[in-house]
């Protein structure tokens, strides 16, 4: 099993989503995350899939993907060839007493305090998933109340645009 | 029918657009009725801004908030955003609804071409009427009920008025399968809507052309759990092509129009079209032809030539080569060129359960049907094969048995419309997209040129053994010892006299299997049964929906006793319509298939499969038992429940009653006929491979397995 990155371009219509969080789970697959938001074409939405899954049911599950009337195009976006983020809200206990050390951490993470209470900040941080979970943990002893991320969104490296040919199609030419 | 010449996009490999596509539609069709996109609000804003504000004017926030909301979540949550997205876009419609053009549909070609305003209903009836929808099985109730005022006047679409909305969608189905044209059903919202369930998934499964058009609960009541309300769409996702839910009125025509392409176009499949109330019954301007706005639907129909001249080689190097027929060469109407591309090679054909009649059984290259219950020489041609050929076929479970052990020393070329088919269950050296007739020509040249270059193929050792498993183990079954009636008996009778030219429709059981194994069929679109989905109840409506849709045709439903009375009620459809189908019930008093696997798996316990005793009463032939409160009777009567309806009805008790009981149906052409064939209850299907064992395996009859010999 292996992590693996698509990016789907899909018509911006109502039920589109159902539609394809429904075929992964009829067809036994899992989501690890979901991300789905217009384009720079406003008719066109991308989702961003991560999905854990051996390359043969990869393959299935993106034939069946294409066969879907809404989807326009499929492409896995290698992690080494891509741009790969995810965004992630953490509202930390922080009173007088431990909130400069709170903030110091949140310093030393590149994230920001988007907002404070008298007994906690919330913080805003992006990154990879390694990132990220690294501030989960050293935050973790101050007392998480609520975490909430956002799932991952993703870009290829380079001048290119999704719709160039250069970016490996998932359906392999059959 | 399937491979309407396509505008082609040139020479593609995959079913997505090229980045042309998307750029240069993105780029000229669209038109946003809520204004200038938003300018980027600052991160931490958006989600807030979409997700809570909501801008209802903008179907795209609609999305994009139920994608807010799912975001990072699992495939549970992503669907409850969804349902809310979609629930919630017929009043996001509504306020961008302007008498203007619909908002989104591309090209604005109205200013050419003529408009008459109309209600949406109307403009439904007149699409149908412009796809060519000459017939439509449906039952009317209040959410459809516009529709069915201005179908009252439409002189080119006829409504047959079935009994049960199934009897509808497996009617629209049967007419599909014998004609080649899209069938059509039409139902009202809810019960109506739902009970078009288990057909439409049948033609999912079968891959049969079909739209189904639903009434829905008026816009303003979708979501409400309003009177008659069923997210048809929603329900019927997993088992169409494709749904649309309609809201607008000047969106029939279009829909309509997609409907009728995807369903009939590429792998053909159900599609429905769900429209709400309110959108039939608003006025509209009908505008013929509508230019389709599908971008993301591009099937590959051409195939690639590297790969046809990759399989003509091995086809032409091969020792043991079989052609794998399946349902898809009879829906490209490749059979003609399937027996081209077989004398040509001199390569066996097994023809499937879906494919039988797409290559005629008494062709010498005809190996016979393959599966748990075909026959040895094609189960064994595949299962010792060194290359299968596979033609518009799927790897099904009841073809491969065991998938591990499946013909191991095959390579595989396998052919298929749809590029999902292809090794989805076994994996495939060759693989190729394309319509099976393209491939088929494609390989028929590619073969011709082997030949020129000298390369003939060497099948003889190969055919010494095929032709000695073929008489070693012909079909065959044994004749009841109390003298009572054989049901093999009756279903070939039934084929010897009604010949090759008649149309066989079978409902699921022994009796699908016997009607398969021993009536000859020689030409496409004569055998209609229930293959992936196995929908007892299929045989009564598909015969109904194949005489609609072939008149001329003699059309016979072999049903089961058990299957009979799941759908029997079309009769008085039939009756009443002037559509005199003839229906030869199997009466075993039993569901015989499941009372095979009982006698043969569950130590003769048989639990619930009598149908002539109480279900309770505990296994009926264990020693000691209580007689059946009901041996002997017959509930129903069947002559009695078919005379009732208005048909003719013969009962059959004896072998030599037979012939005369089946050339006095023959005789009948002014109404439906009903045969009760009453047979022995023991009688059971053989070959057989039982069920998760190898093909290897396979069973001639009861223990009997056969000797393979030595093929290596």
């Amino acid at each position: 099993m292996s992590r693996h990155t698509l990016s789907v371009l899909v018509e911006n219509k109502p039920g589109v989503l159902v539609r394809i969080a429904g075929l992964f789970s009829r067809r036994g697959f899992n989501i690890d995350s979901l991300a789905v938001g217009q384009t720079e074409h406003q008719q066109i939405s991308r989702m961003t899939i991560v999905v854990n899954c051996d390359e043969h049911p990869l393959e299935q599950v993106t034939k069946q993907l294409n066969k879907l009337i809404n989807v326009l195009k499929i492409v896995e976006l290698e992690a080494g060839a891509a741009v790969q983020r995810e965004l992630i809200l953490i509202k930390v206990r922080a009173d007088t007493e431990s909130r400069s050390k709170v903030l110091e951490t949140v310093q030393l993470f590149r994230a920001k305090v988007v907002d404070v209470a008298l007994d906690a900040v919330t913080v805003e941080a992006t990154g990879n998933r390694e990132k990220l979970d690294a501030l989960i943990r050293v935050l973790e002893p101050f007392g998480i109340k609520e975490l909430v991320q956002s799932g991952m969104v993703a870009v290829g490296r380079g001048g290119r645009s999704i719709t160039d040919r250069a970016l490996r199609p998932v359906e392999r030419s059959a | 029918m399937t491979e309407q010449p396509k505008p082609a996009p040139p020479a593609r490999t995959h079913a997505s657009p090229t980045p042309l596509d998307i750029a240069a539609r993105a780029a000229q069709g669209h038109r946003d009725p809520a204004g200038p996109a938003d300018p980027g609000p600052a991160p931490d804003e958006q989600p807030a801004a979409r997700a809570g504000g909501s801008s209802p004017a903008d179907p795209a926030a609609v999305v994009s908030s139920a994608a807010a909301a799912a975001g990072g979540g699992l495939a549970g949550s992503a669907a409850n955003g969804t349902v809310n997205g979609t629930t919630a876009a017929p009043g996001a419609a509504g306020p961008a609804a302007s008498p203007g053009p619909a908002p989104g549909s591309p090209a604005d070609q109205a200013g050419l071409a003529p408009r008459t305003r109309m209600t949406g209903a109307q403009a439904l009836v007149r699409a149908l009427e412009k796809v060519g929808a000459d017939v439509v099985f449906g039952l009317p109730g209040g959410a459809i009920l516009p529709a069915y005022d201005p179908l009252l006047d439409s002189a080119e679409v006829r409504h047959i008025l079935v009994r049960h909305e199934q009897g509808a969608g497996h009617a629209a189905a049967g007419y599909a399968q014998a004609t080649g044209r899209i069938g059509v059903c039409m139902a009202t919202s809810g019960p109506g809507a739902t009970n078009l369930v288990t057909p439409i998934a049948d033609a999912y499964m079968d891959s049969v052309p079909l739209v189904a058009i639903t009434g829905q609960v008026s816009t303003s009541l979708i979501g409400t759990d309003g009177f008659q309300e069923a997210d048809i769409s929603g329900i019927t996702l997993p088992v169409t092509k494709h749904n649309f839910l309609v809201t607008q009125a000047q969106d029939i025509p279009r829909t309509i129009a997609e409907a009728f392409h995807l369903a009939g176009t590429g792998r053909p499949g159900p599609v429905l079209v769900d429209i709400a109330k309110d959108a039939m019954q608003a006025q509209t301007d009908f505008v013929w032809p509508v230019p389709l706005d599908l971008p993301g639907y591009h099937p590959v129909i051409r195939p690639h030539s590297r790969q046809v001249r990759e399989a003509a080689r091995m086809m032409t190097a091969a020792l043991r080569p079989v052609l794998y027929a399946g349902g898809g060469v009879i829906k490209a109407g490749a059979s003609a060129e399937l027996l081209t591309l077989a004398e040509l090679t001199g390569i066996p054909v097994v023809t499937t359960l879906m494919a039988r009649g797409a290559f005629p059984d008494g062709h010498r290259l005809h190996m016979g049907m393959p599966g748990m219950h075909g026959t040895v020489a094609a189960v064994g041609g595949l299962q010792k094969a060194d290359l299968i050929v596979a033609l518009g076929a799927r790897f099904d479970d009841r073809v491969t048995g065991n998938l591990a052990s499946f013909a191991p020393d095959a390579a595989v070329v396998h052919a298929d419309i749809d590029p999902a088919e292809i090794s989805k269950n076994r994996r495939a050296d060759v693989p190729i997209v394309g319509d099976c007739r393209e491939v088929i020509s494609d390989l028929i040249t590619a073969i011709r040129a082997e030949h020129e270059a000298g390369r003939l193929g060497r099948h003889n050792a190969w055919w010494a053994q095929l032709d000695a498993w073929r008489s070693t183990y012909p079909l065959g079954y044994e004749e009841p010892a109390d003298g009572s009636l054989s049901p093999q008996y009756v279903i070939k009778r039934i084929g010897g006299i009604a010949g090759p030219e008649a149309v066989y429709v079978a409902g699921v059981g022994q009796h699908q299997m016997w009607a398969a194994q021993f009536i000859s069929y020689s030409r496409p679109r004569t055998w209609l049964n229930s293959g992936g989905l196995g929908t007892m109840g299929y045989a009564v409506p598909a015969a109904m929906g194949a005489k609609v849709g072939r008149p001329d045709a003699c059309v016979w439903a072999i049903d089961g006793d058990g299957c009979f009375q799941m759908t029997n009620q079309e009769l008085a459809t039939c009756t009443l319509e002037g559509i005199p189908i003839k229906v030869a019930i199997i009466n075993n008093g039993n569901l015989g298939m499941v009372r095979q696997w009982q006698t043969l798996f569950y130590n003769e316990r048989y639990s619930n499969t009598d149908l002539q005793r109480s279900g309770t009463s505990g296994p009926g032939d264990a020693p000691g038992a209580p007689p059946a409160p009901l041996a002997g009777t017959r509930v129903p009567d069947f002559v009695k429940l078919a005379e009732a309806y208005g048909c003719a009805a013969i009962r059959c008790e004896k072998p030599g009653d037979v012939d005369a009981a089946i050339k006095q149906a023959m005789e009948i052409s002014d109404r439906p006929v009903v045969i009760d064939f009453i047979v022995h209850r023991d009688a059971m299907v053989w070959p057989m491979v039982p069920a998760g064992t190898s093909n290897d395996d396979i069973q001639f009859a009861r223990d009997m397995a056969p000797d393979w010999g030595s093929s290596e």
